[in-house]
């Protein structure tokens, strides 16, 4: 459990080292993620373990543990709206027609695509 | 005696563990409410727990200074989260790779639109810039939501709680909206969930289906990525 912890604040670091030296435009942890998913994959490959295995790991339950309970992650920079009521009060109009308009065209659009997709390569190769 | 008992109170009461605890009580209260209303998605025990927090920061005028002092220790748990993802996205690679063309458009084409449409629509009701790239990453996942709204410009708090809004939204409406389109496969339903209402939509789509829950981590972590990537890129042709 310790290693697994490890593991995830280290790919953090990895991250956050690789952003500051290269000037990446993104984020510390983001870059750690796809270092350590690049990192899971290559392992699988090396030792011929399916990159699926059965059994789980201590990364998997500590893993589990965080995005499991990745809600509560969210409160105390949620509760910051309390310093913003200012703005939210002036420009509530634009606030709430671009949260409704554009969930509605995000998921309609990844929907409707990757339908169309699927559909067109399944009529191609019966 | 009330003097010296009050002396003793007053150095405690700011102190950081109050509203550490604070915050976990109110999670636990806003999972017992959600339980309690049959765990609909429109009990959503983050925005809830926010509520509760947001209720007491403001009644006993604390300052949100004050507040994150204690409340940073969980904060700081974003960032092994959002390095977490890493294990699902690696577990489910094979299912991207075996759809890798319809995932990889549907997944471009709905981030791009999340994007451009939040900028446009606060653009052209006249909202503020700052406000307009706070709402641009709102469909990632919040950590890494905020941590974008940082590079770019945005004001991470309020892009917090559009993350949240918009994936409580994204609950509400996937299914019924998906289903009047005539789109019943589990992998469009999860792969639309995880993009346009990240972690909150995921967690409503998961019950009905695996494969669906499957594809919503992947959309997650991937529109992460895609978003973390272009965004950036995005807002340097538009200041």
């Amino acid at each position: 459990m310790i290693e697994a912890l490890l593991t995830l604040l280290g790919f953090e670091l990895l991250g956050e080292l690789l952003r500051s030296t290269l000037h990446l435009p993104v984020p510390g942890p983001v870059a750690g993620m796809l270092l350590l998913t690049a990192a899971l994959v290559l392992r699988h490959r090396a030792t011929g373990t399916p990159a699926n295995p059965p059994a789980e790991t201590a990364l998997d339950r500590v893993s589990g543990v965080l995005l499991d309970h990745m809600g509560l992650l969210f409160v105390p920079a949620g509760a910051g709206i309390i310093a913003e009521g200012a703005l939210l009060r002036q420009e509530w109009l634009p606030i709430i027609a671009a949260l409704i308009g554009s969930t509605v065209l995000s998921l309609a659009v990844t929907g409707l695509v990757m339908h169309h997709i699927i559909r067109t390569q399944a009529e191609a190769a019966p | 005696m009330s003097h010296s008992l009050l002396a003793l109170w007053t150095p405690l009461a700011p102190a950081p563990l109050l509203w550490l605890a604070v915050t976990l009580a109110a999670f636990i209260l806003a999972r017992r409410l959600q339980r309690a209303a049959g765990g609909t998605p429109l009990v959503n025990p983050v925005l809830f727990a926010i509520a509760i927090v947001a209720a007491l920061l403001l009644t006993s005028g604390t300052p949100y200074k004050t507040y994150f002092a204690g409340a940073q220790f969980i904060n700081f748990l974003l960032g092994p989260a959002t390095v977490a993802l890493a294990v699902p996205l690696a577990r489910n690679l094979h299912h991207v790779l075996r759809t890798l063309r319809g995932t990889g458009l549907a997944l471009l084409a709905g981030s791009l639109t999340s994007i451009i449409s939040g900028i446009s629509i606060v653009w052209a009701l006249g909202g503020s810039h700052s406000m307009a790239l706070s709402m641009a990453p709102k469909a990632v996942t919040t950590p890494i939501a905020m941590a974008v709204s940082q590079e770019i410009g945005g004001i991470p708090t309020l892009t917090a709680a559009f993350a949240i809004i918009g994936g409580i939204m994204a609950a509400m409406m996937r299914q019924h909206m998906l289903r009047k389109l005539n789109i019943s496969d589990w992998r469009v339903h999860g792969l639309a969930a995880g993009v346009a209402g990240s972690g909150i939509a995921a967690a409503q789509v998961a019950p009905q289906s695996k494969l669906a829950a499957a594809f919503a981590a992947l959309g997650i972590a991937l529109n992460g990525v895609v978003t973390a990537l272009l965004l950036p890129l995005l807002t340097l042709f538009w200041s």
